[in-house]
């Protein structure tokens, strides 16, 4: 196939660059295979979710089969629940408070980074960049006793303030570029207008990140949701449980109920994936300017 | 990264504005030492507060006999180390955790450069497609770890499925089973976390110019030349930088492993991890001292592995985030 494709390539005497090299039209091998990818990749996700809709007796008779009939009732089960609804309060308010914390403490570090000079910006940036590399599984031990001392063990203030924390290396990195990016001569016309650099700040800077501060926000925010760590050392207590720590509870509590727990377990994926499809380009994007730098 | 202007090697002398900015009258320096404390002030106390110090305090705590009420006054030096060194089951752990982050780089790297260009040629549903094998990196672990558990079970749906398709021979105590273990723990992380690479590998693919694969066609040069003479070289910084995020991201290796086989069980399939074990013989079992002791150890083999991976592979390209910018700042 590339050896026509090359001799076709040679033929055509138009000029005009083809753009196949990096974008090569494709085939139906290329359209199978990716099939497959997608169907290994959504399978497992699919089977949570279509399982919550058998019964135990369907799934214990025969484990990998589609429902028949349908049955709604493990999913208005757990809506029905105190239990599903307080840990999703939970998550909610932990995820938000971490995601508004981290964007206006990051925005205010970066803004410094990305247009002030002075003598330790370097090790300014070095120091969240370093946070980087040592996700909370190095801290979370001593973190905990850090956290204890504080009072604040069993309480959502007690994961928040660690998450702000955690959230900042990566707030910082993607924004810094991006407010580095302002055109200075936007800085000079303010000033001519009598602003000084916190009325830059705040009339310029902040309306102008926006791009960069929502896709820093929404990457707080799935990554706070999806937290298990953190919670699982610092709430010992049911009724603070965000959803993570709702679901491995409920599947130890109903391990013998797998649909309920199937039903359970794609209700509370279900926020991330929402939230997912809206912000995919962001969330895409952040991550690998994240990493790229 | 284009969109950077300021030069990167400023002629800073200290104090001065470079930029014409600073051409006005200068503010008085105090004011603006003051503007930057108020403004990077928090981010700092917070960050070293809940990320630093805690570091600073297992190095602390590590060198004692504590269970972690009161000020811990038992010093036994370096003898928690020496337990913990001495203990097989964190040997294990160590060498899982190795297991661990060789598999992942050998299965995912490949896997994701594939997918990558695979996924880099024009089709219909395209963006669709990318959404999709995203899903998994976007569910919470917990959420992974309690669904693979339930398909993995011995009467679970992938026994199931194996007897249907006539495969019934490859049926398999899945998660209990030590020889086979591993090998499901890194079929459920390369199923996590490849999607994640295939995504930092099509960003790598749509930054290589286009103008070098019409030369490289130009030239007659063939599908696979093009892959290993401009593809491979140009994705280089990409593999490096995605390669260190999954190195670091194996050696602290956690929810998953706990969620699944939890604690206990972990040890005996031959799946725990450095974290597990601190989790265990460090904070479920209140031995602080210890358990400090064992995230100074995760924390120093961590970073020895960061520096030199840094040192080795990364000082060629400007390293992404972790040390370009910060060196263009410390001009």
């Amino acid at each position: 196939m590339t050896a026509t494709s090359v001799a076709i390539g040679a033929v055509d005497r138009r000029g005009r660059p083809r753009g196949r090299g990096r974008a090569p039209r494709a085939g139906a091998g290329v359209y199978l295979l990716a099939t497959v990818l997608v169907g290994i990749c959504i399978g497992p996700v699919l089977y949570i979710i279509i399982g919550g809709f058998r019964s135990n007796a369907q799934i214990t008779q025969d484990p990998s089969g589609l429902p028949g009939p349908w049955v709604l009732t493990n999913y208005s089960e757990v809506l029905a629940s105190s239990e599903f609804w307080v840990a999703m309060g939970n998550s909610t308010i932990s995820a938000v408070a971490t995601t508004a914390g981290a964007v206006v403490l990051g925005v205010m570090a970066s803004y410094v980074i990305a247009r002030y000079d002075f003598a330790g910006k370097g090790a300014l940036y070095a120091l969240f960049a370093a946070g980087l590399m040592f996700p909370v599984t190095v801290a979370i031990t001593p973190l905990y006793l850090l956290v204890r001392n504080l009072g604040l063990v069993n309480s959502l203030g007690g994961i928040i303030l660690p998450q702000i924390a955690f959230a900042l290396p990566t707030t910082i990195i993607i924004l810094v570029p991006f407010l580095r990016a302002i055109p200075k001569e936007l800085e000079e016309a303010a000033s001519i207008d009598g602003a000084g650099r916190l009325g830059f700040f705040w009339r310029m800077v902040v309306p102008l990140s926006m791009p960069g501060v929502v896709t820093v926000g929404i990457l707080a925010f799935v990554t706070t949701w999806n937290g298990y760590m953190l919670p699982l050392f610092i709430l010992n207590d049911t009724s603070l449980f965000t959803l993570p720590l709702g679901v491995q509870n409920f599947a130890s509590q109903y391990s013998v109920d797998t649909a309920r727990v199937l039903a359970y377990t794609s209700l509370s994926m279900l926020p991330a994936l929402i939230f997912f499809s809206l912000f995919e380009k962001r969330i895409v994007g952040g991550l690998t300017g994240a990493v790229k730098g | 990264m284009t969109e950077v202007r300021v030069p990167d090697r400023p002629p800073v002398s200290r104090g001065e504005e470079p930029r014409p900015a600073g051409r006005r009258p200068r503010r008085p320096d105090w004011r603006r030492r003051g503007e930057i404390a108020i403004l990077a002030g928090p981010a700092v106390v917070v960050f070293c507060a809940f990320v630093i110090l805690p570091v600073v305090m297992a190095a602390f705590y590590g060198f004692f006999r504590w269970k972690g009420f009161g000020f811990p006054d038992d010093f036994v030096g370096f003898e928690n180390y020496a337990m913990i060194l001495g203990d097989e089951a964190f040997r294990d752990a160590v060498l899982h955790n190795g297991i661990i982050l060789v598999a992942s780089l050998v299965l995912q790297g490949p896997l994701a450069i594939a997918f990558a260009l695979l996924l880099n040629q024009r089709m219909r549903g395209r963006s669709l497609v990318r959404v999709l094998i995203f899903v998994p990196y976007v569910i919470s672990e917990v959420v992974v770890g309690t669904g693979w558990t339930l398909m993995l079970q011995d009467a679970g749906a992938v026994n199931s499925l194996l007897e249907k398709i006539g495969l019934g021979a490859l049926q398999q105590s899945w998660l209990s089973d030590p020889q086979v273990a591993m090998g499901t723990l890194l079929v459920i992380i390369t199923w996590k976390y490849i999607g994640f690479a295939v995504i930092l590998m099509l960003a790598g693919l749509q930054s290589i110019p286009n103008e070098l694969f019409e030369a490289a066609s130009i030239d007659g040069a063939t599908f696979w030349q093009t892959q290993r003479y401009i593809t491979l070289p140009l994705l280089g910084p990409t593999i490096r930088i995605w390669a260190f995020l999954s190195m670091i991201g194996s050696l602290q290796l956690f929810d998953l492993v706990n969620i699944i086989w939890g604690q206990y069980v972990a040890a005996t399939a031959g799946t725990s991890t450095m974290a597990t074990y601190m989790y265990q013989h460090g904070h479920l079992a209140s031995n602080y001292g210890f358990g400090n002791a064992v995230a100074v150890l995760l924390f120093l083999i961590s970073l020895v592995v960061a520096l030199v991976y840094q040192r080795a592979v990364l000082r060629r390209d400007t390293a992404g985030a972790v040390t370009g910018p910060a060196e263009r700042g410390r001009s």
